[in-house]
C-alpha cells in the first residue's frame, strides 16, 4: 500500500483489489465478506429491519470517537430503536486522492471494533476515488439489517401521561464537534457516540409498554420530540430542570451561543413509555454503561396539541421548535 | 435565607401588588429577548405587564442594501468574509439571498467568535483579503476598534473592517420621536451599559421622563427589572436604577470608552425597519481607513430601501401587533424573514409565529 | 445585546489571557481591563473582558439572586 490513497486505488483494478485484500477485508473477516461476491449471502429472520446513513464529519477524529465509530453506530441505533436486533452492515466508502492510507486504516480499525463491540457484522462493501478537490477526504455510507423482535414501536402509539426518557446527557456529541471543530475552547467534552443496541434489547426485553424509541440526532432531543407530535393531537410537555446536561457542555453552549437541546446526540435514545413503566425502563436502561444517566424530562400531554412545550427552570413556559437549519454560533 | 424558588414568587407577588394599570415595558438587547424567551418569563408576568422587544438584535437591524453589498463582495475573487454565526441568515433585498446562500454558490465565508479571529485569519492567509463583518453595538465595538489596531501593530495589511456597528441612543431618541410612541418604560441594556456606565442612560429620565432599569441577563436579573420599572411607574418618579451592579459602574468602563473615541467617529446610519437614524453608525476614523472595507472595496450601496410591505418599524417601537402586519406569517415567516423582528429568531414577530394559539 | 458570560483569568500574557467557566478555556484579551490579576472574573463578549466582576461575587455560579436579596432588601 502506497502512504496515500490515489485515484489508482479507486479503479476497480489491481490497486483496489490490493486495498481490498490487504486493508479491508482482513479488519472485518468472516464467511459472507470473504467469499468477496457482488452480494453477500447472509441468513434471514421473518421480519427485517433495513436501514441506511451516510456520514460526513469535520474533524474525521474528535474526543470520544471518528467517522469509522460514527458509521456504525449511526446505522446499529437506526436499526436498535426500531426493536431489531442489528446483524449486518453494508461498508461502503468515497475517498478523496490524497487522503492518507494511515488514516484509513485508523477509521477501518475503528469500524472493526465498534462492529465487534455491537455484535454486527460487515458482509459486503465498496470503495471509490474521487479526484483531489472532489471530496472531504472520506465519506462512508453503512446500510444494515437487522431481525426485528419487538414489532410495532411508533409514536402514533402516544398517550397522554406517558413519559418521556431521555438515556443519559443531552448535547455532548454535537458541542465536541464543535469544538473540535473551531479550535477555539480548551476542555473535556467528548462525544457521545456509541451503539445503543444492548440497551434498547434490555429496555424493551423487560416488557415495558413502549410506545416509541428514537436516537435524537441532528436536530437534537427538541427536534426529534417535535417529530414525535407535529400533526397530531397530542403535545409533550419538558421541564428543563430534570434534562440531564454535562456542566462542560452547558459551559461551552452558553460562550458559543448554541443550545443543547438542538445539539446532536450520537449514544442517546428518547423512550415513550407508559406511565407504570417508567421504573422498569430506568432500571433496564441504568444497568448499562450507555444508559447510566438516564432520567424522566417529560409527559405527553393534551394539552398543547401537536406542540414540544418546556417548563423552564426559571417557572415559565417556552415553546421549543424543530430546528429550522444548522445551529450559528450567536453574537447575541 | 429564602430560596432562590421562595425569592422569585416575593419578585412575583411584589410584581403582582403593584396597581399599575396597563404597561408596556421594552427592552432593547437581542440577549435579553433571548433570555426571556427562553426562562419563559411572559408567561409568569401578570396580564396587564407587556413585555416588548425593541430593535436590539444588531444583526437583525442590518439594512437590506448593506446587507446586498456584503453579498456582492462575498463573490469578489480573493476574498474571505469573516463573521458571526448570526450574520448568515439575515437576507438582502432579494428574498432568500443571504451569506447561507452565497457560501454554497462559493463564497469563502467563515464563522468566527471574536473580530481577533478575524485578524489571525489574515494572518495565515496572506494572499486573501480578509473582511471583518463588524456587527453590534457599544459591547462590541471596543473589541472590534482593538482588533482593528492589532491588524496594524502585526502588518496584517489584508484585513479590513465592514463596519455595520451602531450605537443604542440615537436609535432609542429615534423610537421615542416617533408618532404614537407609547412604551412606559425601557429595560436597558446591561453590557451596552457596562461599557457607557449608568450615567449612558440618565438622559431617558432627564429628558423624556422614561423609567429605565439596566438589567444583566439571567432570568432573576430580568425579572427584579420588570419589577423596579414598575415600582418607578407606581411611584411616578422615573429615573436610572442599576439592576446589575455587579458589572455596571456609574462611569462604565472608561478604557472601552477610549477606545471607541480612538478609532470611531459617529455617522448616519441605516436601520432595518427604521431607516436613517443620525449620527447612530460608527465609522472608522479617517487615519484607519487604510482599514476600512467600505473604501478599500469602494462599497455602494443602493440609493433607498427597496418599497416593502414590511411594518416592523411600528411593530418594534410597539405600536402594530406583529398579526397586524399584512406580510406575517404570509410572505414573511421564520424560514424566509422580511423584516428584523423576524429575522431574529425571538424577535417580535418571529415569537408571535411561533406561539400562536399556544400560550 | 450581548451574549457575555462569566471567566475566570487563569492565565495572563499581556494583552491576552486564558479565561475559564465549568473546565472549558479559551483565550480572550484583556485590554479594557486595568491590571488583571489571576483568579479576576470578568465577562467576556465576542473574545474581549469587558469588565471585571467584584471580588465578592468572584465564584463560578454568579448568582444574580445577590441582586434580587440586596434590591429587596
Amino acid at each position: 500500500m502506497d502512504e496515500i490513497i490515489t485515484l489508482d486505488y479507486g479503479s476497480g483494478g489491481k490497486k483496489t483489489a490490493r486495498l481490498i485484500e490487504q486493508l479491508l477485508v482482513p479488519a472485518f473477516s468472516n464467511p459472507a465478506l470473504e467469499a468477496l461476491g457482488d452480494g453477500a449471502f447472509v441468513e434471514g429472520a421473518d421480519k427485517l429491519a433495513f436501514s441506511t446513513d451516510s456520514f460526513v464529519v469535520d474533524p474525521l477524529f474528535f474526543p470520544g470517537g471518528d467517522i469509522g465509530k460514527l458509521s456504525v453506530c449511526g446505522t446499529v441505533n437506526d436499526l436498535a430503536v426500531c426493536g431489531a436486533e442489528p446483524k449486518y452492515l453494508s461498508l461502503s466508502f468515497i475517498l478523496e486522492e490524497g487522503l492518507k492510507t494511515e488514516e484509513l486504516r485508523r477509521i477501518v480499525a475503528s469500524v472493526r471494533a465498534q462492529a465487534e463491540k455491537a455484535g454486527v457484522q460487515i458482509v459486503t462493501g465498496d470503495t471509490k476515488v474521487v479526484e483531489k478537490g472532489r471530496g472531504d477526504r472520506i465519506y462512508i455510507n453503512t446500510a444494515g439489517i437487522g431481525f426485528v423482535r419487538f414489532p410495532g414501536l411508533s409514536p402514533k402509539k402516544l398517550r397522554p401521561g406517558d413519559a418521556v426518557i431521555v438515556s443519559g446527557t443531552v448535547g455532548d456529541h454535537g458541542t465536541a464537534v464543535m469544538l473540535a471543530r473551531s479550535g477555539m475552547m480548551q476542555g473535556d467534552i467528548r462525544s457521545d457516540c456509541a451503539a445503543l443496541n444492548t440497551l434498547c434489547a434490555r429496555v424493551l426485553g423487560t416488557g415495558a409498554a413502549v410506545r416509541v424509541l428514537r436516537d435524537p440526532t441532528r436536530g437534537g432531543v427538541a427536534t426529534t420530540l417535535n417529530e414525535f407530535v407535529e400533526g397530531t393531537e397530542l403535545g409533550i410537555v419538558l421541564r428543563e430542570e430534570d434534562v440531564p446536561i454535562r456542566p462542560q457542555v452547558r459551559s461551552a453552549c452558553a460562550m458559543l451561543g448554541l443550545e443543547p437541546l438542538y445539539c446532536a446526540n450520537e449514544g442517546k435514545v428518547l423512550a415513550v413509555v407508559a406511565a407504570e413503566d417508567v421504573q422498569t425502563v430506568l432500571d433496564a436502561m441504568r444497568g448499562t454503561d450507555e444508559g447510566r444517566d438516564a432520567a424522566v424530562i417529560g409527559t405527553v400531554s393534551d394539552a398543547y396539541p401537536g406542540r414540544l412545550v418546556m417548563e423552564t427552570a426559571f417557572g415559565g413556559k417556552r415553546v421549543l421548535q424543530k430546528l429550522t437549519g444548522a445551529q450559528l454560533p450567536r453574537i447575541c | 435565607m429564602p430560596s432562590d424558588k421562595a425569592l422569585r414568587d416575593e419578585l412575583l407577588a411584589k410584581i403582582r401588588a403593584l396597581d399599575v394599570g396597563e404597561v408596556r415595558l421594552m427592552e432593547v438587547c437581542g440577549t435579553h429577548t433571548m433570555s426571556i424567551a427562553a426562562s419563559g418569563i411572559r408567561s409568569m408576568l401578570p396580564e396587564n405587564v407587556s413585555l416588548l422587544s425593541g430593535p436590539g438584535c444588531p444583526v437583525c437591524v442590518t439594512p437590506p442594501q448593506v446587507i446586498d453589498a456584503v453579498l456582492e463582495l462575498s463573490m469578489e475573487p480573493g476574498v474571505i468574509l469573516a463573521s458571526y454565526g448570526d450574520m448568515l441568515r439575515v437576507p438582502g433585498s432579494r428574498r432568500g439571498d443571504s451569506l447561507l446562500r452565497r457560501r454554497a454558490l462559493g463564497a469563502k465565508v467563515e464563522t468566527v467568535y471574536s473580530p481577533v479571529d478575524a485578524v489571525e485569519l489574515a494572518l495565515r492567509e496572506p494572499e486573501k483579503q480578509v473582511v471583518f463583518l463588524g456587527v453590534g453595538f457599544e459591547t462590541t465595538a471596543p473589541g472590534t476598534a482593538a482588533a482593528v489596531l492589532t491588524a496594524q501593530e502585526k502588518g496584517a495589511k489584508n484585513f479590513s473592517l465592514f463596519s455595520m456597528l451602531k450605537t443604542v441612543e440615537p436609535a432609542l431618541r429615534a423610537l421615542i420621536a416617533q408618532d404614537g410612541f407609547n412604551i412606559d418604560g425601557f429595560l436597558c441594556p446591561g453590557h451596552v451599559a457596562t461599557i457607557l456606565g449608568e450615567r449612558g442612560f440618565q438622559y431617558l429620565p432627564a429628558e423624556f421622563g422614561l423609567p429605565g432599569v439596566i438589567a444583566g441577563f439571567e432570568p432573576e436579573d430580568i425579572l427584579l427589572a420588570v419589577y423596579l420599572l414598575l415600582r418607578q411607574i407606581a411611584e411616578g418618579r422615573p429615573r436610572i436604577e442599576n439592576a446589575y451592579p455587579r458589572a455596571v459602574s456609574h462611569d462604565g468602563n472608561v478604557l472601552a470608552q477610549k477606545m471607541l473615541s480612538r478609532c470611531f467617529e459617529a455617522r448616519a446610519d441605516v436601520w432595518r425597519g427604521l431607516g436613517t437614524i443620525p449620527a447612530s453608525g460608527l465609522g472608522l476614523k479617517a487615519e484607519l481607513s487604510d482599514f476600512d472595507a467600505e473604501k478599500r472595496f469602494r462599497v455602494r450601496y443602493a440609493e433607498a430601501e427597496p418599497p416593502t410591505a414590511c411594518r416592523c418599524g411600528e411593530v418594534i417601537t410597539g405600536r402594530l401587533r406583529p398579526e397586524g402586519c399584512p406580510l406575517f406569517g404570509t410572505v414573511c415567516t421564520p424560514e424566509d424573514p422580511v423584516g428584523p423582528c423576524m429575522v431574529s429568531s425571538e424577535g417580535a414577530c418571529a415569537a408571535a409565529y411561533k406561539y400562536r394559539g399556544v400560550l | 445585546m450581548c451574549l457575555a458570560i462569566p471567566l475566570k483569568l487563569v492565565e495572563i500574557n499581556g494583552n491576552t489571557a486564558v479565561g475559564e467557566a465549568m473546565g472549558m478555556r479559551r483565550e480572550i484579551r484583556v485590554d479594557f481591563i486595568d491590571k488583571p490579576k489571576l483568579g479576576d472574573y470578568v465577562i467576556v463578549h465576542a473574545g474581549f473582558a469587558i469588565e471585571r466582576l467584584p471580588e465578592g461575587q468572584a465564584r463560578e455560579d454568579l448568582d444574580a439572586w445577590e441582586e434580587v436579596r440586596h434590591a429587596l432588601g
